[in-house]
């Protein structure tokens, strides 16, 4: 897309990477139904697009055994799928999202029972923030990129190393990474995400009214965040999880090598393989004892 | 600081010509004070120790009565006149503590600790580093000196500092000055025939260092034949001969004096010094050196000139010695480095030094047996022709990269066995449900949703008015209690005084947590003593923070308790541990009566 001449360039102008959680284990229990979901965010989709002329879209779905761009706003390649019902960005998100879904279906394998079932959400992360790097080196003028996760899938701690890596980086490039949960529990994933990179998160109560909390909360951009007011969360939950059990715990044992998290004694740190000593009376041991504490 | 104050009697004077009002001194740590004799008398003094900037006094060993001055803030300085000197010591001593006390860093601690020699080193670095940080100055005050930890225990955590201070200090040696002191002009009086020379210990050392043969003279007559004064003296009559170039006289008295002959001879000892490195030369560097190169003890560097009368001059060859001989050898010198590093004062010192270190070099270098080898080695190594040589293929150390699947697949199979009470609830509704059943009904979803549009409306308008509201209120409610920004911190809006407050005693307890947590297990009765200090200390703490809440405004309380929480958590863990190691003690020294710990 050719740049637009600086004098329209406004500091409002914002790149929203939406990434769309897909995971069908999570829908097929949720007591908001796909469609419903999906029609709140289209409609929050083409709001957005309608807030200035420069706004670009990209949506980036979350499977379960993959992750995949499913609509880039900026593209020209949005084919036409007439369908009188809905403006043709819709139609060709929809169509792009079914063949994903074809696609995620095929890849999935044989489950052990019992397995949770989390989307993957730290390839989607990875995903976004790739995008919004080759967006920062397009040039001087660009607008300014901002991540929206809308997940309710359950947070799978296997990703838990890998998303805190994205956070982290997200967090270097000062992308913000709002966070709206859809599920029943909590996410500690979505929360820490949105705090530590200066986003918003929000779980709504009134799954019903998911356009009004879009609107009011998520289409903010970030030039307006300095004089708009957003709500903030009471407390994150910074506790970290060990990395035997992925337990949530307050009190550990420490690896002053790799700085591990695990919860019972070890002989051997199963990151760093470097061996913890007897503990001395002076002399310093491997492993020391910490506390960590909730915020709230 | 045994005293907490002085009281002397002594007499007080307002400028040196003052004959003095007599009366008593008395100093504590706020103030001094001092109230004449004779209560009619208009001397009386009250100063704060705040205003007093220094003081002097006279020195014991001279004729000046015993006095005292103390300047103040405006300069205005007071004289006290004592009894005598061991009196003004011990004031001179009780200020020098209050005035230290005051703004600077806390005195070094006085008290010789038996387990820890520090060297003056040491203590300097401590001592920087404490008047740089306030607040590891803060921390040194309320603990070391308050006896909850020793000095080793404080600093024993914080080597690193320490360390990056002591590297600060530049390690390296000066080397010697290029120019060539050890070539001194004398200075002449025009009036009589007396020649100067002047010698300072940097040009003995140089002399040393470049004429070797004046060094083992040196060591062999001084002070045995001849002092000090006599062999410099000496030499310095052989320096000017030279410098006359008068090669016949100085063969005349070469012939005379022994001693002065050695100052006036061809150095030997450069000579053979020059042969041997002649010889260590690698034939692979330079396979032309050989032993005719040698020729920088010669003069003119052994080069006939045209015209030179060789015949007659042959006895006086020994005796001259040229320009260039003397800058090439100042050259290798310098180049060379300083050798030794010993206080300049004292020449016998530093001839005794410099001829020990000449001593190991040339140890290092006489173990003629194994440098020949290693040099035929060297020599055939280096000679080789690499293309006729097989592979020479070094065993390999195999690269191991652990494979990440390893840890990310162990971490899943914990991870199902913890995370499943906590999803039963999800669990149980999808067990009915396989993959293709769910992914075929979102694919239905989206066919539900293409073929009839988005959904009309979008959302109700009652539902959208509530979500609205509810928004808006919690915004404005979390607005007034917390702050706009999700980052900015409570400890901002609280008032100055009690921030520093919360945050030094943040930093305490974390210093006192360090220390009670290093100390588990308990093996020894000294960490048993220390961990028995340190739960004293931590105990303390609970009524403070109790009267930073009742400090702050009510509004604020709640936030404070919020702060203060964590700190009581951690407090408390410690505390329930340390009882629980002490029940565990006594149950294992079971004969004990009850009541007994």
């Amino acid at each position: 897309m050719a740049s637009a001449p600086s004098k329209l360039y406004a500091d409002d102008v914002s790149l929203v990477v939406v990434l769309l959680d897909t995971n069908p284990f999570f829908w097929s229990s949720s007591s908001l139904s796909f469609s419903q979901f999906l029609s709140h965010v289209l409609a929050f989709l083409n709001a957005i697009l309608t807030l200035n002329q420069l706004n670009q879209v990209v949506v980036i779905a979350t499977g379960y055994n993959s992750c995949d761009y499913v609509f880039d706003s900026s593209s020209d390649l949005n084919r036409s799928f007439e369908n009188g019902r809905m403006p043709v960005m819709c139609s060709s998100l929809l169509q792009k999202l079914e063949e994903f879904l074809i696609k995620d279906e095929q890849l999935s394998k044989e489950e052990p029972e019992g397995k949770v079932k989390s989307s993957l959400f730290s390839g989607s992360l990875s995903m976004a923030l790739c995008y919004i790097q080759r967006v920062f080196r397009s040039g001087a003028l660009h607008p300014h990129p901002r991540i929206l996760c809308l997940q309710g899938s359950p947070d799978g701690p296997e990703q838990y190393v890998a998303i805190m890596n994205a956070i982290f980086s997200a967090q270097r490039s000062s992308v913000p990474i709002d966070s709206c949960y859809l599920g029943s529990q909590n996410s500690a994933f979505l929360q820490q995400a949105s705090y530590i990179t200066g986003g918003v998160h929000h779980k709504p109560q009134n799954l019903d009214g998911l356009f009004q909390y879009l609107m009011t909360i998520f289409a903010t951009d970030l030039h307006s965040r300095s004089f708009i007011h957003l709500p903030k969360p009471v407390g994150v939950d910074f506790r970290a999880s060990c990395f035997c059990h992925k337990n949530t715990i307050d009190m550990g044992y420490i690896c002053s090598v790799c700085l591990s998290i695990f919860c019972k004694h070890h002989k051997k740190c199963s990151t760093c393989g470097s061996v913890f000593g007897q503990a001395q009376s002076e002399a310093a041991s491997a492993s020391d004892k910490k506390r960590k504490t909730p915020e709230t | 600081m045994a005293n907490t104050h002085v009281t002397k009697r002594a007499k007080y004077k307002t400028t040196i010509k003052d004959p003095g009002t007599p009366g008593t001194l008395r100093m504590t740590f706020e103030k001094i004070l001092f109230v004449p004799h004779n209560p009619k008398s208009a001397g009386k003094l009250d100063v704060e120790f705040r205003y007093i900037k220094g003081q002097k006094h006279t020195k014991e060993g001279s004729n000046k009565p015993p006095w005292l001055n103390l300047t103040n803030n405006q300069n205005g300085i007071f004289i006290f006149e004592f009894e005598n000197y061991s009196d003004l010591q011990e004031c001179r001593d009780f200020v020098g503590k209050v005035l230290a006390k005051g703004g600077e860093v806390s005195e070094k601690p006085t008290v010789a600790y038996p387990d820890e020699q520090l060297s003056a080193a040491e203590m300097e670095l401590r001592i920087k580093l404490l008047q740089e940080d306030s607040e590891l100055q803060k921390l040194h005050k309320q603990f070391v000196l308050s006896g909850v930890l020793t000095e080793t225990e404080f600093w024993a955590t914080r080597k690193k500092l320490l360390d990056r201070e002591a590297s600060k200090k530049t390690k390296q040696r000066l080397g010697f000055k290029s120019a060539m002191i050890s070539d001194i002009k004398p200075s002449t009086d025009g009036r009589t025939n007396k020649v100067t020379f002047n010698l300072t210990p940097e040009v003995i050392l140089q002399i040393f260092a470049e004429k070797p043969a004046v060094h083992r003279a040196f060591l062999s007559y001084v002070p045995n034949k001849m002092s000090e004064r006599t062999f410099w003296t000496k030499y310095f009559r052989a320096e000017y001969l030279h410098s006359t170039k008068n090669s016949i006289a100085a063969a005349a008295e070469a012939a005379e004096d022994e001693e002065l002959a050695v100052f006036l001879k061809q150095d030997d000892i450069l000579a053979s010094e020059a042969r041997k490195k002649i010889r260590r030369v690698d034939p692979t560097l330079d396979m032309e050196a050989d032993e005719g190169d040698d020729y920088t003890h010669l003069p003119d560097h052994g080069i006939l000139r045209e015209g030179s009368k060789e015949m007659t001059e042959s006895q006086n060859e020994l005796y001259k010695r040229s320009l260039s001989q003397d800058i090439n050898r100042h050259a290798a010198v310098v180049l060379e480095g300083r050798a030794v590093d010993v206080e300049l004062e004292d020449t016998k010192a530093v001839a005794e030094a410099l001829a020990q270190s000449k001593q190991k070099s040339s140890n290092k270098g006489e173990s003629d047996g194994d440098t020949s080898r290693e040099r035929l080695d060297r020599l055939s190594r280096m000679t080789e022709i690499e293309d006729l040589q097989g592979p020479n293929t070094l065993p390999l150390a195999p690269l191991c990269i652990k494979d990440p699947r390893d840890y990310f697949d162990s971490q899943q199979a914990n991870a199902l066995r913890s995370s499943g009470d906590a999803l039963g609830e999800i669990e149980q509704i999808k067990c009915g449900l396989s993959t293709q059943e769910v992914y075929g009904s979102l694919r239905e979803s989206i066919s539900s949703i293409k073929a009839m549009g988005l959904k009309e409306p979008i959302v109700k308008p009652e539902v959208a008015h509530q979500v609205f509201d509810a928004l808006t209120n919690s915004i404005s409610n979390t607005k007034y209690h917390i702050g706009k920004n999700p980052q900015e911190s409570v400890l901002d809006r609280l008032p100055r005084k009690t921030k520093e407050e919360l945050l030094h005693h943040w930093t305490s307890i974390l210093e006192l947590l360090k220390h009670f947590w290093a100390s588990y297990p308990i093996t020894t009765t000294y960490l048993y003593v220390k961990v028995n200090r340190l739960k004293d200390a931590m105990s303390n703490i609970y009524p403070q923070l109790e009267e930073i809440k009742g400090s702050v405004p009510s509004e604020l309380r709640h936030q404070v308790s919020l702060l203060v929480r964590p700190m009581h958590q951690a407090l408390d863990a410690a505390i329930q541990h340390y009882e629980a190691s002490m029940q565990k003690r006594s149950a294992q020294s079971g004969e004990r009566p009850n009541g007994y710990v």
